[in-house]
């Protein structure tokens, strides 16, 4: 197997005194789809982020295309090629679509109007709202902006955290087709997702996590098929 | 003829006054509203930090007097006027480095900046009247007015006249033309689009590479010019006085909270509000009265519904109708 | 526990050290305002320390404190209800009964025609007032205007008026509080700076009550007048046996007499909310002030605490600005300066300490002998620094300049306190 493009090791730390990461690894190639599913309070959220350094780590590091990244901070990581889509308030709600997006590409200098034509071209409904304050559409829409604000930085692996939460099935389906769409493309994308079953069907790779560590990683297929995580993550 | 008449008394003592008046409280409450956006917290310095651009537009205004400069039939003070801007903003920068940054990196709560506000407000109060004395002080030169009364009734031959003082018209220009510009600035321009990220959504700002110390910054550089320039219209307006300034703070609050925070369209909105609301409330309408009603209607008294040293009454009472109708104002401000 | 002795030792022998190196006279005079501030202090403590509203307006309740002052112990203006003090009242009752029917309408009311119906109220309701009220005013303050020309008051002990004051401070904090607690809390400061600059213009303006910038004077006082101890042979023998100026001796047992009856009362204030503090209420407020969203779960009326620890503090506020006035025996509205009576006190409770009774009372004593003293220590260093100037013009506009210097040096400490050591000399326990 190839240098992955993003790969946290051994990644051990927490808020205060507890630990919630104790040496899980996770990594991401390039083009790939990594999904990281696991029970509630398992540490998924908390390992992304801890990759985007929005949380330091006791001991482990994070290592972007062979650059060791551990200490650098979320804005720094930004113009290396990261981007982040929280799970909440990941849009700017008072400003338009077309503002939202601009945002996302603050920091660059060239010209921005090939991605912006293709967030609209995988999104098209942003692109008939674009002078609509994005506070103003529905939750679906809102989290194509958002996605749509994180691509704008022409990222080379872009991180979603529970972009699904809160969605209907309907859109969950659409959305998905985008972040295999998004990942045709060359970006690599790592999410985390509560709807395991829809998620792992298009992961190229899956992470079971438990209390901070690795239970499984296997292909999303292999993970569907592995009894055991069937039984214990899928519901059957 | 009537008619016309009331209309000119109507113009010349309530609509130029309080347009005036309501351009000078807007930008005093543009600042108030995005120091509240962007930093957070509702600034209780404002109405020293503009004292302190006046005092220094004032020195550079002498200064400049000295040397034998004017700016024709304008007033100096609008040469002067970069000079303050520059002064204050380097001063509001200190301030920032001093104080407000140690409580924005803790994350201190709002409160405890709005404290330290307080105790900015000692300091710049205290560094004013040291430097340039309690007392008041004139310094509007050059013509006084545009158009005189008498000019205007031979003119027109209407019986009342109709006074534009210069100042006032200087008022509404540079008053139109800050917000002109800071208006464009906020909607046009990638800075100006940055800062209302950042005011919308600061974790997100962050997330898309936009520099926190950078927008506080310019903020602080904004906040600087639209106060100096707030005071220094003021002023010529009226004149300078360190106390009154003071006193500005509580139109200006209520500006920007009926306007709602955070929302400068609001401040704007507020300002001119609570302006036409202070002069007409506190004007005497029995002579407007006098010539539109027939006159066994006309009134005995003055028709004032308010003395005049009631004027931060009618700021206060608009605030209060506004906390208990509609607390997050007419523009819907930021959070309750 | 060694600190506070230390510290309250510290303050004692400030004052001590004034009186010996001053005078005593002098010294005893700085004690009696500190003693007032710290009662201030402590009010406002209580609304910050306990409970985190954030009150901007102590100059406005201290005022209502005077207030009460003149409209309780001067003697009543002979004729003024006749000549339109009734009229007065009648319109003041007026007002509530307009502002009560403004509510009835919006309650019940929906739609857009509630916002007409308020206005329409508020506006008929301000004409009829202004018509009934202005007679009243013009016939009260037609007698002896250059005496009297106001209602006067009613004739009552001076102590009496002390609580009348707190009762005033309290009704204004209840009106204002009803309306600006529960939103966000700097709304209560902005709130609390309005109705301060107002209470104080209805105090400038309104003749017929202050009598407005022309002063009260020579209000009633709880303990002798010097120039009586002076003539009473009794006393003079009896200072002259112990080697005292009887005119020195007669001003500094009124001063002492003064000091009695406050600190009683602020022993008494103390006490009272030492065991506040203590109680289980104590411990709500605390509690609501560290997390109001778990007080509110746990079934806490947070709105409801809240309006009531703010009413009694502005309460105690009133009753220390009842006593400044006593002490001063005149009211005179032109002198509330929010810088001096609002801000300074803010920097008494967080120098203080906020949450800590001993803490707002030290900071009361330690502020107010600075804020009196700061001024002739500028002058002087100032005079030695400038002594290698020339005179001229920086010289004299410097000289000047040495008044202002105690705001700036007030400011300064508020901040290093803030920043350095935000819990203050006495941190809360």
């Amino acid at each position: 197997m190839s240098e992955p493009l993003l790969i946290g090791q051994s990644m051990v730390g927490g808020y205060g005194a507890a630990n919630i990461l104790n040496g899980c690894t996770i990594s991401v190639q390039r083009g790939e789809i990594a999904v990281i599913v696991g029970p509630n309070g398992a540490g998924k959220s908390t390992a992304m982020k801890a990759m985007f350094g929005m949380m330091s780590l006791r001991s482990g590091s994070v290592m972007l295309n062979g650059q060791d990244i551990t200490a650098l901070s979320p804005q720094d990581r930004v113009p290396l090629g990261m981007a982040f889509v929280p799970q909440t308030h990941n849009i700017f709600t008072s400003m338009t679509v077309q503002e939202n997006l601009e945002m996302g590409a603050f920091l660059r200098r060239d010209n921005i109007h090939a991605t912006l034509e293709m967030v609209y071209y995988l999104f098209p409904v942003l692109a008939t709202k674009r002078h609509q304050p994005a506070g103003e559409l529905s939750g679906g829409q809102r989290q194509q902006v958002a996605v749509g604000r994180a691509l704008m930085t022409e990222p080379r692996v872009l991180m979603l955290d529970e972009p699904t939460a809160g969605v209907s099935p309907i859109v969950m389906d659409e959305l998905f087709d985008r972040i295999v769409e998004i990942a045709r493309t060359g970006i690599s994308i790592m999410m985390v997702e509560q709807n395991a079953r829809q998620a792992l069907e298009i992961a190229h790779r899956g992470y079971v996590l438990v209390q901070g560590e690795n239970r499984f990683t296997d292909t999303g297929a292999a993970l569907m098929a592995d009894p055991d995580v069937r039984r214990s993550f899928l519901g059957g | 003829m009537d008619f016309l008449n009331a209309m000119v008394v109507l113009a010349n003592f309530v609509v130029i006054p309080a347009l005036a008046y309501g351009a000078q409280l807007a930008l005093g409450a543009l600042g108030v509203t995005l120091v509240y956006g962007l930093l957070r917290f509702s600034n209780f310095a404002h109405g020293d930090t503009m004292a302190f651009g006046t005092m220094v537009t004032i020195l550079a205004t002498w200064g400049l007097q000295a040397a034998g400069i004017g700016f024709g039939p304008l007033p100096t003070a609008l040469l002067a006027l970069p000079v303050g801007i520059a002064g204050t903003a380097l001063f509001a920068l200190a301030t920032d480095r001093a104080v407000y940054r140690f409580y924005r990196k803790n994350r201190a709560a709002p409160i405890i900046m709005t404290m330290a506000s307080l105790g900015v407000m000692f300091v710049m109060n205290g560094v004013v009247r040291f430097v340039i004395g309690v007392d008041d002080i004139s310094f509007a030169d050059g013509e006084r007015f545009l158009v005189t009364a008498r000019d205007f009734r031979d003119a027109t031959g209407l019986d009342e006249g109709l006074a534009i003082r210069m100042t006032q018209i200087i008022t509404l220009v540079v008053a139109g033309v800050a917000m002109a510009l800071l208006f464009w600035f906020l909607n046009r321009t990638r800075t100006g689009k940055s800062m209302r990220a950042f005011a919308d959504n600061e974790d997100l700002a962050r997330l898309s590479g936009i520099n926190p110390e950078r927008v506080v910054r310019l903020t602080w550089i904004i906040v600087a010019a639209l106060a100096t320039t707030a005071g220094v219209l003021y002023g010529l307006d009226k004149s300078f006085k360190a106390f009154t300034y003071f006193q500005l703070l509580l139109p200006i609050f209520a500006a920007a909270v009926v306007g709602g925070l955070g929302s400068p369209l609001g401040a704007v909105a507020g300002g001119f509000l609570i302006a036409f609301s202070e002069v007409g409330i506190t004007y005497a309408w029995k002579k407007v009265a006098t010539y539109v009603l027939p006159e066994a209607l006309a009134p005995d008294g003055l028709a004032q519904l308010l003395s005049t040293d009631y004027k931060f009454a009618v700021s206060f009472a608009l605030l209060v109708l506004v906390l208990l109708v509609r607390p997050t104002g007419l523009f819907r401000g930021k959070s309750v | 526990m060694m600190r506070n002795v230390l510290l309250f030792a510290l303050v004692a022998a400030l004052f001590i050290l004034t009186g010996a190196l001053q005078s005593w006279n002098s010294a005893l005079g700085i004690l009696n305002m500190a003693v007032i501030s710290a009662i201030m202090a402590i009010g406002l403590n209580m609304q910050w320390g306990y409970a985190g509203l954030f009150n901007v307006g102590v100059m406005g309740f201290a005022a209502l404190g005077g207030l009460g002052v003149v409209l309780t112990s001067t003697s009543p203006v002979q004729g003024a209800m006749a000549a339109g003090g009734w009229r007065i009242l009648g319109a003041l009752i007026f007002a509530v009964a307009v502002i009560v029917l403004a509510r009835i309408l919006w309650l019940r009311t929906t739609g857009k025609i509630r916002y007409w119906l308020l206005a329409a109220c508020l506006i008929v309701g301000a004409i009829i007032f202004r018509i009934i009220f202005d007679a009243g005013v013009e016939g009260v303050e037609s007698i002896r205007p250059t005496l009297e020309g106001n209602i006067g008051g009613l004739g009552l002990p001076v102590l009496l008026a002390w609580p009348v004051g707190a009762i005033l401070a309290a009704g204004a904090a209840w009106a204002i509080g009803k309306t600006a607690l529960g939103l966000r809390s700097d709304y209560l400061a902005i709130a609390t700076l309005g109705i301060a600059e107002i209470i104080l213009s209805v105090m400038r303006n309104e003749e017929w009550m202050s009598r407005g910038v022309k002063n009260v004077i020579g209000l009633p006082r709880p303990v002798p007048y010097e120039v009586n101890l002076q003539q009473d042979p009794d006393f003079v023998a009896w200072v002259v046996r112990h080697g005292f100026d009887p005119v020195t001796a007669s001003s500094i047992v009124v001063k002492l007499c003064y000091l009695g009856l406050f600190g009683l009362v602020l022993a008494g204030i103390m006490l009272l909310a030492e065991l506040a503090l203590r109680s289980p209420w104590g411990r709500m407020m605390r509690a609501i002030r560290d997390n109001e969203i778990a007080a509110s779960a746990m079934g806490k009326d947070v709105k409801a605490r809240h309006l009531q620890i703010f009413i009694i503090g502005s309460a105690v506020i009133g009753l220390a600005g009842a006593m400044m006035t006593t002490l001063d025996a005149q009211l005179t509205p032109s002198s509330y300066q929010p810088l001096r009576y609002t801000f300074l006190i803010w920097v008494m409770v967080i120098v203080g300490g906020s949450g800590n009774n001993w803490g707002a009372m030290l900071g009361g004593f330690i502020i107010w002998w600075l804020w009196v003293m700061v001024e002739p220590i500028g002058t002087a260093a100032l005079s030695t620094l400038t002594d290698a100037l020339s005179d001229g013009w920086l010289k004299a506009h410097l000289q000047d300049g040495v008044a202002h210097i105690r705001l700036l040096t007030m400011g300064v400490i508020l901040l290093l306190v803030l920043r350095f050591n935000p819990r203050g000399l006495l941190p809360e326990r």
